[in-house]
């Protein structure tokens, strides 16, 4: 049996009648980057807030290091950093003020916080500005900031709520390099929530998680391989009827405009036969159809063929 | 030839010191759909809202449908539509509340109008729910609905998919082509890089600057100069330092678990494992990979 980093057993959170997390499942091994996706309301940071301790679920289970999270909380905090959504910095206090201060929080002592902090600023790239106002840094400086601030007491387990959202895919790149060093050179563990399918396709493993529980896990290329071959993409003209006339075919079940293309996505073992007959099919309305191809299939086409399904099954 | 929709001519506003929006020129064609794609604070809002007349530009100037978007604004404002970041809807009003309400303001008191645009967007039937029980999906619809409810030539979306999740992104998609099929101009804002490819025409902002405006397929070809390959090798950093050695290497950069590299278009893979295997790097695999608008992005970002 694999141990699990993490593990989340049976999770519930409600706030109210909003059941943000509802039996929830997850199992994190060590030194994975494992990515939570989701949109604004499927539970990221409620989960997140959950694995941290920094609030109680309602029923479940958290183990973190083969220790129970409820019993052993300080003991857990201590080797957990958190990077929330909206983290705090003091914008009138420096950088390396701000270092201080959370590493003081985190029980650091004198002789230990400052070589760490420098340690943390010279990985960080922010060495060069300790003595810079907070407030006066970019947006990626102060994501970088509240990164380091995060791992001063030297944590195993990292939790990222959105670092990205919004940010410049530059800065975004910089972002994941650090954390790629992170978990290469000191094996940490990574549990990172983004609303982009296309970061998401950066993890190793990740799990799509909707209206509070999970609905799939797995590494990219696994939950790409449900879909491989099912996604057509079609280049012709009038587009505006050759998105009609598609949506006709019995198997074609999704047709969604891409600029001067369409994707179309296909019943499950009904490519081939979609491929002989469709060109023609459409020709025969008077549709000029200049190319049909099998293109792979995106993170975002899983989720939703995954969600479609759950319909069509309810 | 039609005029086009919209004309910006050296757009530009600060505020203070702070170039919001810099020096932007671009034309957008009648029936078009264009992304105008950017990071937060790009100044994707700002050039909205001086299309919309709303905030005087500080030098340049915008015509929108044929008029003057800041000394016409009242003839912009009848045939612009515009659904904002936050859309403001009234929570406690019903969803047939909202739209008589906001009909109201344009003008729009005829009922069979008001539910033919409740129709359009797949509203019909949800009229006596509460604005405040509905997911972000169909709050989104309604949001939409209402800046469609005086039947505008031209809509104007500021990030309308934020937020919602990816199969209440493409039903929005499929709207947006249904007006766009109609003849309605679409202006539509976003930070998502994959759901510019959606656009027939992206605009690319970055610090105030319209770095570039094509179509997906133009720009991928014009902005990157050769292939773009995806390399899986172990140690991942290692690989990264050896390629920015090697010559026809023109970006290369962590995604993720592997590398995205970008090269010349004579660089073979052989000659890329060949300078891998000289820095004693393992290669799992080298394949070549589709470019994406994040590559584009990113590559325009270098200068």
């Amino acid at each position: 049996m694999t141990e699990y980093l993490i593990q989340a057993q049976g999770l519930y959170k409600s706030f109210g009648e909003n059941h943000a997390v509802n039996d929830l499942f997850l199992h994190i091994e060590r030194g994975e980057i494992y990515g939570l996706v989701g949109s604004d309301g499927a539970g990221k940071t409620t989960t997140l807030r959950l694995l941290v301790g920094a609030m109680l679920p309602d029923a479940g289970m958290i183990t973190i290091d083969g220790m129970d999270l409820f019993q052993h909380g300080e003991e857990i905090r201590a080797r957990i950093g958190y990077l929330s959504q909206r983290f705090s910095l003091y914008e009138e206090l420096s950088v390396l003020e701000n270092i201080r201060f959370f590493a003081e929080v985190r029980g650091l002592s004198t002789e230990e916080w400052l070589p760490r902090s420098m340690d943390i600023l010279e990985f960080v790239g922010l060495a060069g500005f300790k003595e810079r106002r907070a407030g006066q840094l970019s947006g990626g400086m102060k994501q970088k900031l509240g990164l380091a601030s995060a791992l001063v007491h030297r944590p195993r387990i990292l939790l990222l709520d959105e670092p990205t959202t919004g940010v410049d895919p530059v800065t975004r790149q910089d972002f994941w390099q650090l954390i790629i060093r992170l978990v290469s050179d000191e094996r940490l563990t990574v549990l990172i929530s983004t609303p982009y399918m296309d970061e998401a396709a950066r993890c190793g493993r990740l799990g799509f998680l909707r209206d509070g529980s999970l609905l799939k896990s797995g590494t990219p290329a696994e939950l790409r391989s449900a879909l491989e071959g099912s996604i057509l993409e079609l280049r012709g003209e009038p587009l505006r009827e050759l998105r009609l006339a598609a949506a006709m075919d019995k198997d074609i079940l999704e047709v969604h405009a891409f600029g001067d293309r369409l994707h179309l996505r296909v019943a499950t073992g009904k490519t081939e036969a979609v491929l002989n007959r469709l060109p023609d099919q459409l020709a025969g309305r008077g549709l000029k159809v200049e190319d049909v191809r099998i293109i792979p299939p995106t993170l975002e086409d899983v989720f939703i063929s995954l969600t479609s399904s759950e319909i069509a099954d309810a | 030839m039609p005029e086009p929709a919209i004309i910006t001519e050296n757009l530009t506003r600060l505020f203070g010191d702070f170039i919001a929006v810099d020096h932007i020129s671009f034309k957008v064609d009648q029936g078009q759909v264009v992304g105008y794609l950017g990071p937060n604070g790009s100044g994707k809002t700002t050039t909205i809202r001086m299309l919309l007349g709303l905030l005087e530009p500080t030098e340049g100037q915008a015509t929108v449908l044929g008029y003057d978007a800041f000394r016409q604004t009242e003839e912009v404002r009848a045939r612009a539509g515009y659904m904002s970041q936050k859309f403001a809807l009234y929570d406690d009003l019903t969803v047939w509340e909202n739209i008589e309400f906001y009909g109201g303001v344009y003008g729009v008191r005829d009922k069979n109008s008001l539910n033919a645009t409740l129709a359009r967007v797949g509203l019909t039937g949800y009229e006596r729910e509460n604005t405040g029980d509905l997911s972000a999906g169909w709050r989104q619809r309604l949001a939409l609905s209402i800046a469609l409810v005086h039947q505008p030539k031209l809509l104007f979306l500021d990030e309308p998919t934020s937020g919602v999740d990816p199969n209440a992104r493409r039903v929005f998609w499929d709207l947006i082509y249904d007006l766009a099929d109609e003849g309605t101009t679409v202006f539509v804002t976003t930070h998502y890089m994959d759901e510019a490819e959606y656009c027939e025409r992206v605009g690319i902002m970055r610090d105030g600057k319209l770095l570039a405006m094509d179509s997906p397929a133009k720009l991928k070809e014009e902005t990157l100069s050769g292939p773009v390959w995806d390399l899986y090798a172990t140690p991942l950093e290692l690989a990264l330092e050896a390629l920015s050695g090697v010559e026809g290497v023109q970006r290369a950069g962590l995604a993720g678990n592997h590398l995205r590299v970008i090269t010349d278009p004579r660089i073979t893979a052989t000659k890329l494992k060949r300078a891998l295997k000289t820095a004693k790097i393992d290669v799992s695999s080298l394949d070549r990979g589709d470019p994406t608008l994040e590559d584009v992005f990113l590559s325009l970002a270098k200068d």
